[in-house]
């Protein structure tokens, strides 16, 4: 066995005695290995984020901003023309990064919060408790939860808090499952035990000894729900319950757009356009699933490869 | 009884197994480590062969090694392993898999977690015979339970049927040996086979496989880190360390004249001693508690004195409601009926009830140190934590105390900022007892604190308790089934079967004869370090009879 060199005295510099790498160095070996499609995911996303965060700077026009000239050709002042109101299509798509990203992130933390606070009081508490918030869970599973979704947006009202708290809300339940799941195997570990006999509240309980022990399943799982909320909200914005015009999102902008479909044997340019922002989500979604795929095979433990 | 299958094995003597130099690496921080260094073993048919050594010797990989196997992780890298004239690093794997088996079985630590949960034990012994079309499934089964009947499982006739939930630890143990030995295989490695089992229900695994392959003419690797359990089972044996041989030797011969130090210090191990002391000062009283899990009744009538500054240790085998009376004890399991009174005042029966003070009092420490600890936490985690909980320390005066506390055990500062997977087992359970030292109690509760871990490792926790309980006067409670550690470091015993207190009084009385029977079985099933002794026990019990509750 190795010891460490130790030249600190017992009182001071303490901290520094570290025989573990630095979280910097695990992620540099980390992303050393990381297989291809894992670092073209992660490039696409950065991307994304890049262009999201800025994009009043990187959109070439205003995003409601209306032109003359509706359905306008490729090419000239517009890199893909114009759509039915003549607003400028690239210049939606930068925004519409923005407007549908950003809510399906925000959506997305907050099923977590709900499902993964409720799924974590659940797995503790095993009692009555349990029971009410289980079977409440499969009650809200067993309706179809985009035609949920549909109902209560209608009654409630389409409006951007609206929509995030009603998908949060029906894909907490899925969270809630997974971090139930995952953390009734912690549970019974001697250490909860140890925290409970110290006399722990439900808190520290929590957030100090499972949370920490049951993160790896919970991102990954974070980045399928992403994908999940992030097609949700395209497809009731593609219906005209989600995002609401004139806030661009790329869900509506299909919608909108879908007629120009039928011009493709005249000009394909005009025929691609409804599908720019579709494909816009669907490399989204693709490249997460690369990068939670690479993330859930390194946490798995799996090392047959050596 | 079976006689056929004997002789099937070739001549008594002949070497069947061969390994030279055999070098493997283990992969470990991003880089190939040596973990067996270089070791020679020679097998000739009908021999049993001991392997024994510390935990990290490199015992299972030079056992699955035998196999021509390397688990995920490891990597044969050089050597010769030759197998009745089969090379086996040399022979490609679709060969290997052939041989396994059919002509070497291995016999696993954990019968609990090698059976498939969802098929029966017969079609899960007699799986390599199908597999590997040896015989017809119905001659299987019929011989399956011939095997059954002669692994002294209870009703052989039908207990193939039984799902591996439905079977006891010891038999499902039992059940593994008759699969490995289904396919008649000339070698069977046997990887801690008994570690995980009471001493009543080890007697009679260690017979019934001493018997089978006794009487198959089968040869064996024996892993285990029991010097006791080996000195029974082995003809020869083998002691590693740190990946290399130490000593080769004729079990009589290696038990009488012990040549290495290292293997002469292993045969010290059992020298604690400690006179028992009387006290009437009762710390804490276990006054006619009945417990229940639900409705099944696990503790009855159970009444138990706790003298202060003293150790008492509670003995039985698992089931017999040791665990279930420490969880009464802190609360987590709410008496039924009864009371306990700690320092004179009866303490709220549930957790709940209990004031932060009354907990920090009463301290527990666990069997299994990896599963005690959250991997996530360092250790200035883990042992600061009581210190800011019970006494309010924070930043510098708590990482203070934990250095001190370090120092108690034996470790230094440069340990503060590790995690638990980067200490050794003794080591963790070092932290976990500093852990308990930090609330500053009066009363620890050991729960098979010394059961997992090697006995060199053993007699330095156990030391390092009896130092501390010298120093700081705390009273233990040691839930232990090891009938040594209780002769090393107990005052008084409560000997518990069934739910109930068997016996009770001062080491010295409980130890002296006469028992009553169930006593008498507990301390006549501890294995002893003389290679006749189970032979000797059995003859004396009748051999005949299946002993013990292993039910």
């Amino acid at each position: 066995m190795t010891e460490i060199e130790n030249t600190y005295s017992a009182s001071g510099e303490v901290a520094q005695v570290r025989a573990r790498r630095t979280f910097a160095q695990r992620l540099w070996i980390g992303l050393r290995s990381a297989p291809l499609t894992a670092w073209f995911g992660m490039i696409v996303i950065a991307a994304y984020l890049f262009v999201a965060l800025f994009a009043p700077w990187i959109a070439p026009y205003g995003e409601a901003q209306v032109f003359p000239q509706p359905f306008a050709p490729w090419g000239g002042d517009f890199l893909f023309g114009t759509d039915q109101l003549g607003r400028d299509v690239l210049t939606r798509l930068i925004y519409g990064a923005r407007n549908t990203v950003g809510i399906a992130v925000a959506t997305t933390f907050l099923s977590f919060l709900i499902g993964g606070g409720l799924g974590l009081i659940a797995a503790i508490n095993r009692t009555w408790l349990d029971q009410v918030l289980s079977r409440f869970v499969d009650v809200l599973m067993a309706i179809p939860s985009l035609i949920f979704a549909l109902m209560l947006l209608s009654i409630f009202g389409s409006t951007v808090t609206n929509l995030i708290i009603i998908i949060a809300v029906l894909d907490a339940t899925r969270v809630f499952r997974l971090t139930r799941a995952v953390a009734m195997n912690v549970v019974v570990m001697d250490y909860v035990e140890a925290a409970r006999l110290r006399g722990e509240g439900l808190g520290w309980v929590m957030r100090r000894e499972i949370l920490p022990n049951i993160l790896p399943p919970l991102v990954a799982e974070f980045g399928l729900r992403f994908c999940f909320v992030f097609l949700t909200i395209a497809a009731l914005s593609f219906l005209g319950v989600g995002i609401q015009p004139p806030t661009a999102d790329w869900g509506s902008m299909v919608r909108e757009n879908a007629s120009l479909i039928q011009f493709a044997p005249y000009d394909l340019k005009a025929g691609l356009t409804p599908l720019l922002p579709a494909a816009a989500i669907a490399l989204l979604t693709v490249a997460v699933n690369f990068v939670v795929d690479w993330f859930l095979h390194k946490t798995s433990g799996l090392r047959d490869e050596h | 009884m079976n006689t056929d299958g004997s002789g099937t094995n070739g001549t008594r003597g002949e070497v069947l197994l061969e390994m030279r130099d055999v070098r493997i690496d283990g992969y470990s921080d991003e880089r190939w480590h040596e973990i067996v260094k270089g070791v020679d073993l020679v097998l000739r048919r009908g021999e049993v062969m001991g392997l024994i050594g510390e935990s990290g010797a490199g015992k299972s990989t030079l056992g699955l090694a035998a196999m021509g196997f390397a688990r995920p992780g490891c990597r044969l890298t050089s050597g010769t392993i030759v197998f009745d004239g089969i090379d086996l690093m040399a022979a490609p794997e679709s060969q290997k898999r052939r041989l396994r088996g059919t002509r070497i079985a291995y016999v696993a630590q954990s019968a609990a977690a090698s059976f498939n949960p969802a098929h029966k034990l017969i079609d899960q012994t007699i799986e390599s015979s199908i597999r590997n079309s040896l015989r017809p499934a119905e001659e299987a089964r019929s011989d399956a339970r011939t095997l059954y009947r002669d692994m002294q499982l209870p009703d052989p006739d039908h207990i193939g049927d039984r799902y591996p939930h439905q079977v006891s630890g010891g038999q499902l143990q039992r059940a593994m040996t008759a699969m490995a030995m289904t396919s008649r295989p000339d070698l069977i490695i046997f990887d801690e086979p008994t570690t995980a089992l009471d001493v009543t229900t080890q007697v009679n695994v260690l017979a019934a496989i001493r018997d089978v392959v006794d009487r198959f003419n089968t040869a064996a690797i024996y892993i285990t880190h029991d010097l006791a359990v080996v000195a029974q089972m082995a003809d020869v044996i083998k002691v590693l360390r740190y990946g290399e041989t130490v000593e080769d030797a004729d079990t009589r011969e290696m038990l009488s004249a012990p040549k290495h130090p290292y293997t002469k210090s292993l045969w010290a191990v059992r020298s604690i001693e400690k006179p028992a002391a009387e006290s009437d000062d009762i710390i804490l009283k276990i006054d006619h508690v009945d417990a229940a899990y639900g409705t099944i009744k696990v503790l009855d009538d159970v009444s138990i004195a706790v003298p202060r500054g003293k150790t008492v240790a509670v003995v039985g085998e698992s089931g017999s409601g040791k665990s279930t009376t420490a969880r009464v004890i802190t609360g987590l399991l709410p008496a039924v009926s009864g009371q306990v009174l700690f320092n004179g005042e009866a303490l709220p029966k549930a957790l709940k009830g209990r004031s932060t003070d009354q907990l920090r009092r009463i301290q527990m420490i666990y069997q299994s140190a990896d599963t005690a600890m959250n991997p996530r936490h360092t250790v200035r985690d883990i042992i600061g934590r009581p210190l800011e909980y019970y006494l309010g320390l924070r930043g510098r005066a708590c990482d203070d105390r934990v250095v001190e506390l370090l120092k108690m055990i034996e470790l230094d500062e440069s340990f503060i900022d590790r995690l638990p997977g980067e200490l050794s087992g003794g080591q963790k359970q070092r932290i976990c007892i500093a852990r308990a030292l930090a609330a500053d109690p009066e009363l620890i509760i050991c729960d098979e604190v010394t059961s997992a871990l090697d006995q060199i490792v053993q007699e330095g926790i156990l030391k390092l308790l009896l130092r501390l309980q010298k120093e700081f006067d705390i009273t233990y409670i040691f839930i232990t089934h090891d009938i040594a550690t209780v002769k090393a470091i107990s005052d008084e015993i409560v000997v518990m079967h069934q739910g109930r207190v068997v016996e009770q009084g001062v080491k010295d009385d409980i130890l002296q004869p006469p028992h009553p029977a169930y006593t008498e079985l507990l301390l006549s099933s501890v294995p002893e370090m003389d290679p006749d002794w189970l032979t000797n026990l059995l003859q004396s019990r009748g051999d005949t009879s299946p002993v013990g509750g292993d039910q």
